[in-house]
């Protein structure tokens, strides 16, 4: 009686038994798939998969039809269908993280971050030139955008969420249909409206411009989201020691937000780090490290990409995939950054 | 009180003050502020169709519908060497239905298999897996679209030519896939399949937090009732999740429309309408609009702007009523 230990028992859990049954199953199935390939013409690996799902489902629904009816039978159909769901919609992801590695690694040199473009040309052996004239350009163009879209996407959101006007229904719908807008939409209208009446040649702050549209609603929305968080407690008390609706916010709601706020930042960030088509139409692409925003083209990691990508020869495209890499290794930071932020965010 | 206080000194005695709502001059400046701020994405959107039916104007006044219903692209020149308007002609036509053609094909594509993925993830996954793949899927959102376009250049269009082979081998009587000569190549399909797996994470963002607000107590009744998953999904999550699967997916037909890079690089151009998915001849506006502009004149240039007020109204649209109609789905949450 002494040692009597009441262990939690777990009955979802499944059995032994019951595991070697699925691996049964997908065997049989496995085997029935390979029998119909190896008789019938229908050969090659989408053969292989297309059959080995059919008979997975055939398997399945016999098992639980034999064993408990035709309604589990159904629920086991339903299974095979939502999990094949989720591995065609991941294994693109694979593939490219996959086909980045393999393929960047071969442009991947010390010499990228210490040389630009100007004295070699695309085709050049791998190990000449470098892209830091467009990491520059992507930092100068994209610190720009923030500098423009920051304040107002936080003033949106404020808006929204602090001081509910009798505009907030139709902004909030504003900025969701704004989020929708085409990048090259937005590399058009600074063309139009910038570009052609007034600088009349392209440059880095008109990059910087075209990617703060397609930041704004980024920011917004994230922000207006973040302080939607924030207890209405928080404000009730800077009201109640006598704070005006400025002092609340700005000393108060803000700064309980800071985490999210800045979560919203790195995800407008990774937005738009990565956009193309408005800076190939605005901000020219200079092969030389150009840290003037205001004066002659710039150059841009995507830029650069694209440049590769349709020059078209074995040296350009692998310098692409550097390239590709590198971008994305930003990106891969940045959402990174911005889960750990809003990770220890919620665990408060 | 004041007894008291008139004792030590008689005139400093602090003045009444006045209870009042009327907010401070402090206040009603930094209303005004945010106010402005809060109103600038309607600025935005507002200069971006003033400014883009301004330079698109001549164009458009020029070609009138024929500029929707026409698909000609052709710019003629008068004998001083610039642009007659009068004998250019202008039309998006072939351009805008192969735009919608690959939305469409991507959508019906996508949808699919991100309800799939977002049920899968909502009422199936483990905790842990669950966790691991909403972060993976969230960050193949955030993947930059020329990946998109190089991946599916070099890595995708190969396999999926092979499918369109076998499509047409065996589903060729079907009008959509009927295709007199055998080309295969940068075929709206390849692009409607890359646009596909662009979008499939939009969509299942979406429907996962529509599904994962369905009401508890009616998925414990469901189950207290003796279903099985599947039947509750399909007698409680289904009918509720509905509408809001419909705006998720609207919001990816407006993604996929507005889409430049990826298509631009998957699709081969061709002015002339084509419905017929398996051929190598599409259109696009996004990818025209890149196309023309680098060798584009004055008046050309004009015309791609007017193009791309088009793209940006259609766009505006999709995405305007895929908002209402998630947003009335979703209730109080987003």
């Amino acid at each position: 009686m002494s040692n009597l230990t009441l262990k939690p028992t777990k009955p979802w859990k499944r059995t032994p038994k019951q595991q070697l049954l699925i691996a049964v199953n997908l065997l049989v199935a496995a085997a029935i798939s390979f029998v119909i390939v190896l008789v019938t013409p229908m050969k090659g690996k989408l053969a292989y998969l297309l059959l080995f799902f059919i008979s997975t489902i055939i398997v399945n629904f016999a098992e639980n039809y034999f064993k408990s009816g035709i309604a589990p039978a159904k629920d086991s159909i339903a299974t095979s269908f939502v999990t094949a769901g989720l591995i065609i919609a991941v294994v693109p992801i694979f593939s490219i993280l996959f086909t980045i590695f393999e393929r960047g690694r071969a442009g991947l040199n010390f010499n990228l971050f210490s040389h630009d473009m100007k004295s070699n040309g695309p085709n050049d052996p791998l190990g000449q030139g470098g892209l830091l004239h467009a990491l520059v350009g992507s930092g100068i163009m994209v610190g720009i955008a923030l500098l423009i879209s920051l304040p107002i996407g936080i003033l949106t959101a404020i808006y929204l969420t602090e001081i509910k006007g009798i505009f907030s229904r139709p902004i909030k719908f504003l900025v969701q249909a704004m989020s929708g807008v085409p990048s090259i939409v937005a590399g058009l209208f600074i063309l139009s409206a910038v570009v052609f009446p007034i600088t009349k040649s392209s440059s880095g702050l008109m990059g910087g411009l075209a990617l703060s549209i397609l930041m704004i609603p980024t920011i917004a929305r994230t922000s207006e989201e973040v302080l939607l968080l924030i207890p209405s407690d928080l404000r009730e008390a800077g009201v109640a020691l006598g704070g005006t609706q400025w002092r609340t916010i700005s000393l108060i709601v803000v700064p309980a937000a800071k985490s999210g706020l800045i979560t919203a930042i790195i995800l407008g960030l990774a937005r738009v780090a990565g956009e193309t088509a408005p800076l190939i139409l605005v901000s020219g692409g200079g092969d030389a490290v150009n840290p003037n925003p205001f004066h002659s083209p710039m150059g841009s990691l995507p830029f650069y990409i694209w440049k590769g990508f349709t020059f078209g020869t074995t040296e350009s495209i692998a310098r692409s995939w550097a390239g590709i890499f590198v971008l994305l290794s930003i990106i891969f930071i940045l959402f990174i950054a911005a889960r750990t932020l809003s990770g220890s965010e919620e665990k408060k | 009180m004041s007894g008291t206080n008139s004792a030590i000194s008689p005139t400093s005695t602090p003045e009444k003050r006045e209870i009042t709502t009327k907010p401070r001059f402090s206040d009603k400046v930094f209303r005004g502020v945010a106010t402005v701020g809060g109103l600038s994405s309607l600025v935005i959107l507002g200069l971006i169709l003033i400014f883009l039916g301004y330079q698109g104007f001549q164009v458009l006044r020029s070609e009138g519908f024929g500029f929707i219903t026409g698909s000609n692209w052709q710019v003629m020149q008068d004998n001083a060497g610039n642009t007659d308007l009068a004998a250019s002609s202008f039309g998006i036509a072939a351009m805008l239905v192969g735009t919608l053609l690959c939305a469409a094909l991507a959508v019906s594509i996508a949808v699919p298999i991100s309800v799939l993925c977002a049920l899968y993830l909502t009422f199936y996954a483990p905790q842990f897996l669950k966790k691991i793949m909403v972060a993976i899927i969230d960050l193949m959102a955030a993947f930059p679209s020329i990946l998109f376009g190089m991946w599916g250049f070099f890595v995708l269009m190969p396999h999926v030519e092979y499918w369109a082979k076998l499509i047409h081998k065996y589903f060729g009587w079907i009008p959509l896939f009927k295709m007199e000569v055998p080309v295969f190549t940068r075929s709206p399909f390849v692009a409607g399949v890359v646009l596909a797996i662009m979008i499939i994470p939009i969509i299942t963002s979406v429907s996962r937090e529509i599904f994962s607000q369905t009401p508890l107590d009616r998925v414990q009744a469901a189950y207290a009732l003796g279903a099985t998953r599947w039947s509750m999904i399909r007698a409680v999550v289904i009918p509720y999740g509905k509408s809001g699967v419909v705006g998720g997916a609207m919001l990816g037909l407006g993604r996929a429309m507005g889409e430049t890079v990826a298509v631009y690089t998957v699709l081969n151009l061709v002015y002339q309408i084509n419905w017929h998915v398996l051929i190598g001849a599409g259109g696009n506006v996004a990818s025209m609009i890149l196309l023309k502009f680098g060798e584009a004149g004055p008046t050309e240039t004009r015309a791609l702007m007017a193009a791309g007020l088009v793209l940006f109204l259609l766009t505006l649209l999709v995405n305007s009523i895929a908002n209402t109609i998630v947003s009335r789905t979703g209730g109080k949450g987003r």
